[in-house]
């Protein structure tokens, strides 16, 4: 049992300076802006909830939230089920389980303005290695730059390449956790490898496979730079996810009240669908 | 139901063994008859989990062969044996209810939903579980985790031997008696053979009727509890089995006898031809001081409740003696004697006196 | 080999794919670039690296990344071991509201926070500093090392704790010399965390910094404008970034899958 005692705000008191000055600050910055209107000099106009309530009824904002949740949804539902197959398919133990560790990690490790310019290489209809294969190997007309169907089909790609590691690793730390005696006793009772896998090993890997899929949420409904380099939110509006619209809105057209409304509506959203993938996912475990 | 036969079994965890020392079981061979208790008994890495990984089929030995009810099973998987073997640490499905767990076993089988439910409902009666099968299983205790993990060996009719290893490990001490005893009334209801490895003397002479005690992948000693306590065959059994063990004590063999402290120590009998250092092993509770015999300094008195435990010295030798009643004071004189039925000759180990027929 | 071992090895090769055509770049001359595709370099040359090393402002922006990015791995972790402390073994007022509060920041769009960071370290007086950059980052590190460290710590018992103040131990030198070792593991995977994804960011480290402390992944967006595209010196830059990542991985290739399998959700 943990012991009540106040005192120990003196420990947290250090994150919560930090944390406090990153976050509450530029938050009521942004609020401010929400909710008035500028055109430079520091003059600002009462605006109330007008930016809200134009943006709720946007076409520009509903097309960047559904083609967000699109490429979520997209990801989420290739790299979770691919990740714990490649986690499955791995060896337990031995030489080969560092160096597939190793491996995996690295496109976590590239700085992800990096990722977006190899991608690009990689890409290139002509001289690179992905658009010569697919417009001269198989002869496939293949350019993200023009495309919108090849733009949507190399950032998922990109995505899958970038993250589905952290699924695997973080399915295989679930695994490597279950002690021989279950499989050995799966083996006994006459179980199935289905069976294995939904009754010994899912119910094992859901704690880790909770956070995996919180964290892929989280940064891909967040992704800005990789698709910034790639595609710069083209061709035309067709890769514009809710990051890249709002740096539009932000830094290009200076609109710092509508922008301001747009990030809390973000922030908002994102923290709702978090925390409804949260309970739907933990909430058998009061039983 | 089957009768269990192991014949010249050798493992070793090397792909190619060079010398003795590279084997985990030397060599075994046994005969286990249907639907008795037995156990398996050794200190940690004896080689008992070797071989009840072997009888299950979780391991395939490098020799010899497995025999159930004279049928080879030596290269079958474990699902095909028809065994059920429970863990040290209770395996549980924690997804499914109490209900599912117990019945996993039989769905696998597909056995139909009706039997199933009378199978089960009879598990849970005996086990004492039925008030918790609707339960997940998941948020049960330790004792019950693993009285459902029994269940689930003990569930189908059809299994050819029960294994336990070690199940009472993570069991609280208090709740380990009614479990052993609940074990104990099972095999009396069901008759099923059982086989239970542990290292602890008091569950193994308990449980079975039969011991098997195990040291450095060698069977030592087959016998019933009472065999084991009153004639070890091995000066490990001896000290292995019972508390305290049995004293272990030096000795000269001239002229057809054996002396210690240069005193003969008359034997059970006749002591076999043979070469090698000689011990003369004799327990405790057949020790007794009085006015005649060896005599010997009171070292150390420790009462452990109903009887005390007196460390005498004979020599710089000490002998144990387990003395009903009133104990004598640390340091006095007095004498040792051994009932001579009790006593024997043991060499390399291995015991030398004939029994007295 | 058994076939089920096939799945991570082409896993694998898709992964190395890309990579692999990055470095292979970084070798060839702009000439062969554009003349068309090959799959090695044809005229093998050291060229782009030469430029890289030899122009101050492409081996600063490099020095300045891994500035800023130990400033934000030490910070983040010094800060975060006695919060974390803290939330595993008190119960204090507001404790639960805390640490979910802390989490939502992890939660934040990078994107939302640019003009008002921007505003923030202008007005400080820290813009275009190391300390900017590597502050700026701890609105995402400090609450996923916290986090994690919050899982390690509350793997080791308590007793541990009340044995060291029995005997004798003050609760600086029981925390350096008993606690610590006994969660090097969880520091290990925090640091590289932390390290991680201090190092891969890039929208506000660029928008934060324009001379002084430029970040070489800002750097690298001066290939494209400047001449047409120089994509070979993009390719040598961009391969030089994976380097500092692998050497970090190499070294915590043991915790990695542990981390947040230890986590608490």
């Amino acid at each position: 049992m943990k012991t009540q005692n106040q005192r120990a705000w003196f420990f947290v008191l250090p994150v919560l300076l930090l944390v406090a000055f990153n976050a509450l600050i530029p938050m009521m910055t942004v609020v401010n802006y929400s909710v008035q209107e500028t055109f430079g000099n520091n003059v600002f106009f009462w605006e109330g909830l007008r930016w809200f309530e134009e943006l709720l009824n946007s076409d520009r904002f509903h097309a960047a939230l559904g083609r967000q949740f699109l490429f979520t949804g997209i990801i989420l539902a290739i790299e979770i089920p691919l990740g714990i197959i490649i986690a499955l398919s791995m060896p337990r133990q031995g030489f080969w389980v560092p160096v597939c560790l190793v491996l995996m990690a690295l496109p976590m490790l590239i700085p992800w303005n990096v990722v977006g310019a190899m991608w690009n290489i990689f890409a290139l209809p002509d001289i690179g290695l992905l658009g010569y294969l697919m417009n001269t190997t198989l002869g496939i007309d293949y350019d993200m730059t023009q495309d919108p169907f090849a733009a949507w089909a190399t950032i998922i790609t990109m995505d899958v390449w970038h993250w589905t590691s952290l699924v695997v690793l973080l399915s295989y730390a679930g695994l490597v956790s279950i002690p021989d005696a279950y499989y050995q006793a799966a083996k006994i009772d006459g179980a199935s490898s289905w069976s294995v896998f939904r009754y010994i090993q899912l119910p094992k890997m859901k704690q880790v496979l909770t956070i995996a899929i919180l964290l892929r949420f989280m940064d891909s409904f967040n992704i800005y730079t990789e698709v910034f380099v790639m595609t710069g939110g083209g061709p035309g509006n067709s890769t514009t996810f809710l990051s890249i619209d709002l740096v539009k809105i932000a830094l290009g057209q200076f609109d710092l009240g509508p922008a301001a409304a747009m990030s809390l509506i973000y922030f908002a959203i994102t923290l709702l669908v978090s925390w409804l993938f949260y309970t739907l996912m933990t909430k058998d475990d009061g039983k | 139901m089957a009768k269990i036969t192991l014949s010249d079994l050798k493992h070793s965890y090397y792909p190619d063994p060079k010398g003795p020392d590279d084997y985990a079981l030397k060599e075994i061979d046994l005969e286990w008859s249907d639907g008795g208790a037995y156990a398996l008994l050794g200190p940690s890495g004896c080689g008992k989990s070797t071989l009840l990984n072997i009888i299950s089929g979780l391991l395939t030995p490098s020799n010899g062969k497995i025999l159930f009810d004279d049928k080879d099973v030596t290269h079958l998987p474990p699902n095909q044996r028809n065994i059920a073997q429970v863990f040290q640490f209770p395996v549980i499905y924690d997804t499914m209810t109490v209900f599912d767990n117990l019945a996993f076993p039989l769905r696998n089988r597909g056995v139909d939903e009706t039997t199933v439910n009378t199978r089960v409902m009879a598990i849970a009666e005996m086990l004492e579980v039925t008030d918790m099968m609707g339960k997940k299983a998941a948020g049960l205790s330790p004792d019950n985790k693993q009285k459902i993990s029994m269940g689930r060996g003990l569930v189908r009719d059809d299994v050819n031997v029960v294994m336990f290893d070690e199940p009472l490990t993570v069991i609280d001490p208090h709740l380990k008696w009614k479990l052993r005893s609940k074990l104990k009334e099972l095999h009396q209801k069901v008759r099923a053979t059982m086989i239970y490895v542990t290292h602890d003397q008091t569950e193994a002479l308990t449980f079975a009727d039969q011991v098997v005690v195990m040291q450095d992948g060698e069977i030592v000693q087959i016998g019933t509890p009472v065999e084991l306590f009153e004639r070890p065959a091995h000066t490990f059994v001896g000290h292995f089995i019972g508390s305290p063990g049995m004293n272990v004590l030096p000795c000269e063999v001239r002229e057809g006898g054996a002396f210690f402290e240069n005193t003969l120590i008359t034997l059970e009998g006749e002591i076999e031809q043979g070469t090698g250092p000689s011990q003369i092993g004799v327990r405790p509770e057949f020790v007794t001081l009085g006015d005649k015999g060896l005599p010997a300094i009171v070292h150390k008195v420790s009462d452990v409740g109903r009887h005390a435990v007196v460390e005498a010295k004979v020599g710089h030798t000490s002998v144990k003696a387990v003395i009903e009643g009133e104990a004598p004071v640390q340091g006095a004189a007095t004498h040792l004697s051994f009932d001579p039925t009790k006593t024997r000759l043991y060499r390399d180990g291995w015991i030398a006196t004939r029994a007295a027929s | 080999m058994r076939k089920r071992s096939l799945i991570p090895i082409i896993y694998i090769i898709f992964l190395m794919l890309p990579i692999y055509w990055l470095i292979a770049m970084s070798f060839k001359t702009t000439n062969e670039i554009l003349s068309g595709f090959s799959l090695f370099p044809q005229t093998f040359t050291w060229d782009n690296y030469v430029t890289i090393f030899t122009d101050p402002s492409w081996y600063w922006s490099y020095v300045n990344s891994i500035i800023y990015v130990s400033i934000n791995t030490v910070l983040s972790i010094c800060v975060a071991l006695p919060a974390a402390y803290a939330f595993s073994r008190y119960r204090f007022l507001g404790d639960k509201t805390l640490f979910f509060w802390l989490l939502t920041n992890r939660m934040a769009p990078a994107a939302v926070f640019v003009l008002p960071f921007f505003q923030l370290y202008s007005a400080v007086g820290l813009f275009d500093t190391h300390i900017a950059v590597a502050l700026a980052h701890c609105l995402f590190n400090i609450p996923l090392a916290v986090w994690i460290l919050e899982g390690f710590m509350s793997g080791v018992p308590k007793e541990l704790d009340e044995t060291a103040y029995v005997d004798g131990y003050s609760f600086p030198r029981f925390f350096i010399t008993i606690f610590l070792p006994a969660i090097k593991a969880g520091v290990g995977v925090a640091a590289f965390f932390c390290f991680m994804f201090s190092w891969v960011e890039l929208l506000l480290a660029k928008n934060l910094t324009s001379v002084d402390a430029k970040p070489i992944a800002a750097e690298m967006t001066k290939t494209a404008s400047s001449a047409g595209y120089e994509l070979g010196l993009l390719a040598a830059a961009g391969t030089l970034t994976i380097i500092p990542g692998a050497i970090v991985v190499y070294f915590v290739r043991n915790y990695i899958a542990k981390g947040f399998a230890l986590g608490r959700v």
